[in-house]
């Protein structure tokens, strides 16, 4: 079944219009090419108006979008000879994170992301793509394991946080995701984050201490979703369309903030619409990222990674005036 | 008559009129939320905010933690002239920080300095959760990381007192970052060898707990303290599983691992002034150490 946006609405009903009419043609000798022409002309323009003023909502609509490709999509159409690892050591396998080691262009590298589910079965062995402290352990032991080979990392950012749980609470979420933070920072090697979906909070971060950091550019980066905000800030979930366009979460906006290094352009209406054109979008800024972070030695790496994330936030300096309590 | 003694009689409850409420002065006496004991704030302050009958412990301010917890007169106050804007034009954000800067003297949600510890140097960020419940936007995470670069420069341990209900919703995603920038600054302060205490008060949640405050070389935290990444309510809506009653708190934490030791308040500059000397002595004469 086709999973229709709202804000397409226009354009399903004016392409069925049309079908409709072809149809008509095919069994009647009569011409309504002309018609057809002319509807075809009204798509094409109803298309590049809708997509070309996509709202932070829609974005949100699209990131979210159940056919949206996910980590696995892009592994297999940007590597080769993926070959997966599991389990933290510790405690367990969480499916909600993949990683392993494969070749770019054949350039070792391990490749590590937040997986969703492509069906309800699938999606409740992976969490719905939210990890426990478990897989964040899993995707350090990986990144570790990147280090002492030389071997660049690529981290896919898709998912709508860290699992909140009773289970995830005792095994150390918390502790799990700063520790991720605290290590991604030191790492000796290049690190190359993309946010493929959504990006939620500090699950998504867990995986997002990059030298670069790129985002599609219908994907969305926020501190807590839409609706989470919503609830807050107004005491009311359903106000989650206005807090999307409040809480800057767009990669434009991103961009802008300078959160981001690159938005990565998608097909026409969303990534889904065609995976392996998407995939080459990805591998054009992927390849041109690595190029300039290969040459770079560890001590170079983790300073630029600190300057990265020391110049992020706004702030008023004051002139210096030094008080004693 | 004896009927009259069953003989329901009415009860009234009693408001207090104007008068009465003016007799005692806002703030004069303090009920504790635990015991429900009422006491007089100036005893209570005076023993560290621990209420007198149950031990519980009462949220401490920045300026008084620095107080009860340096040698006197040996804080040096960073950073006081970084202020908050608003990124994301969110209404009424700069009024809310206005207040709480009127309400608390602070600039920010986190005081950073240095001092001495029974003699040792220390520089130290206490996060204050009367400022915008200590949450975390773009000065909290400057004055960390600033804080943490300059225990750094000076080679002296670093110690945060965490007080926070998480990342700044107001700041967006430039608050999520800062949980990055904070957690780098520690992971270059730690491959140099410095030393991180981190103290977890109450409450510490989200974006702090999941930064800073878990990346301690040593992790304490205060009796009865609230720690966790997801709040309480949030796990009860959406796992609908039953929790114990000590959920999130720092004993629940203690028990699964995840805590160095629960600290009570009267024993807290003891206990880290020993630390800070086992990190400081090297042993005397006889053991020769390079």
């Amino acid at each position: 079944m086709a999973y229709e946006l709202e804000f397409e609405k226009p354009l399903v009903e004016l392409r069925k219009k049309i079908s409709e009419l072809k149809e008509f043609t095919k069994h009647r000798d009569v011409d309504f090419s002309d018609e057809i022409n002319k509807l075809e002309a009204r798509l094409e323009k109803l298309e590049n108006d809708i997509y070309a003023n996509l709202s932070p909502w829609d974005r949100v609509q699209i990131a979210r979008h159940p056919n949206r490709p996910t980590t696995l999509d892009y592994i297999d159409r940007l590597f080769t000879n993926f070959f997966e690892c599991h389990g933290d050591r510790c405690f367990g396998d969480d499916e909600a994170i993949v990683g392993g080691i494969a070749k770019y262009h054949g350039l070792p590298v391990t490749v590590i992301g937040h997986q969703r589910g492509k069906d309800t079965k699938e999606n409740i062995r992976r969490n719905f793509g939210m990890p426990h402290p478990e897989g964040y352990r899993k995707a350090l032991r990986l990144m570790k394991q990147a280090e002492k080979f030389g071997r660049p990392i690529i981290c896919f950012i898709d998912t709508k946080g860290a699992y909140p749980g009773k289970a995830a609470e005792e095994r150390g979420q918390s502790e799990a995701i700063a520790r991720n933070l605290f290590e991604m920072a030191g790492l000796a090697v290049p690190v190359v984050c993309i946010v493929i979906g959504e990006g939620g909070s500090g699950g998504a971060l867990a995986l997002g201490v990059g030298n670069y950091v790129h985002m599609l550019e219908n994907s969305t980066y926020s501190v807590i979703s839409p609706e989470g905000a919503a609830a807050i800030l107004w005491k009311d979930a359903s106000l989650a369309k206005k807090a999307a366009e409040t809480m800057k979460i767009t990669a434009k906006d991103l961009k802008e903030l300078g959160v981001i290094d690159e938005m990565i352009p998608e097909v026409r209406g969303g990534a889904h619409r065609n995976v392996d054109e998407q995939a080459k979008y990805i591998d054009d800024v992927l390849q041109r990222s690595l190029r300039e972070l290969l040459p770079l030695n560890a001590e170079q790496l983790i300073a630029q990674r600190y300057e990265k994330y020391k110049k992020i936030g706004d702030f008023i300096e004051l002139q210096q005036h030094v008080s004693v309590m | 008559m004896l009927k009259d003694l069953f003989s329901k009689k009415k009860k009234y409850a009693t408001i207090p009129s104007e008068q009465a409420k003016q007799d005692v002065p806002e703030g004069i006496m303090t009920k504790c939320p635990k015991c429900k004991k009422i006491m007089y704030t100036k005893e209570l302050v005076k023993n560290l905010r621990v209420c007198i009958s149950c031990g519980y412990h009462h949220p401490m301010s920045a300026p008084e933690r620095i107080a009860c917890l340096l040698d006197e007169g040996t804080f040096h106050e960073y950073d006081r002239h970084l202020l908050s804007k608003n990124p994301l034009d969110f209404p009424q954000y700069m009024e809310k920080i206005e207040e709480d800067r009127e309400k608390t003297k602070l600039n920010e949600a986190v005081v950073t300095g240095e001092g001495t510890i029974n003699g040792f140097p220390v520089v130290i960020a206490v996060m204050d959760s009367r400022f915008r419940m200590g949450s975390m936007g773009s000065v909290v995470g400057e004055k960390i990381a600033r804080a943490i670069e300059r225990a750094m420069e000076k080679s002296v341990p670093f110690i945060i007192f965490t007080a926070s209900g998480g990342a700044r919703m107001q700041e967006g995603v430039l608050s999520l970052m800062q949980m990055a920038k904070t957690s780098a600054a520690l992971k270059l302060f730690s491959e140099q060898g410095g030393l991180i205490i981190s103290v977890m008060t109450h409450p510490t949640t989200g974006g702090v707990s999941a930064s800073f405050a878990s990346l301690g070389d040593y992790n304490f935290a205060e009796p009865g303290a609230l720690i966790g990444f997801a709040g309480r309510r949030v796990i009860e809506q959406t796992v609908r599983e039953e929790l114990p009653d000590d959920f999130q708190t720092a004993e629940f934490l203690l028990k699964h691992g995840q805590l160095d030791a629960v600290i009570p308040r009267h024993e807290l500059k003891d206990k880290l002034t020993n630390v800070l000397d086992i990190h400081q002595s090297r042993g005397g004469d006889e053991w020769h150490m390079n």
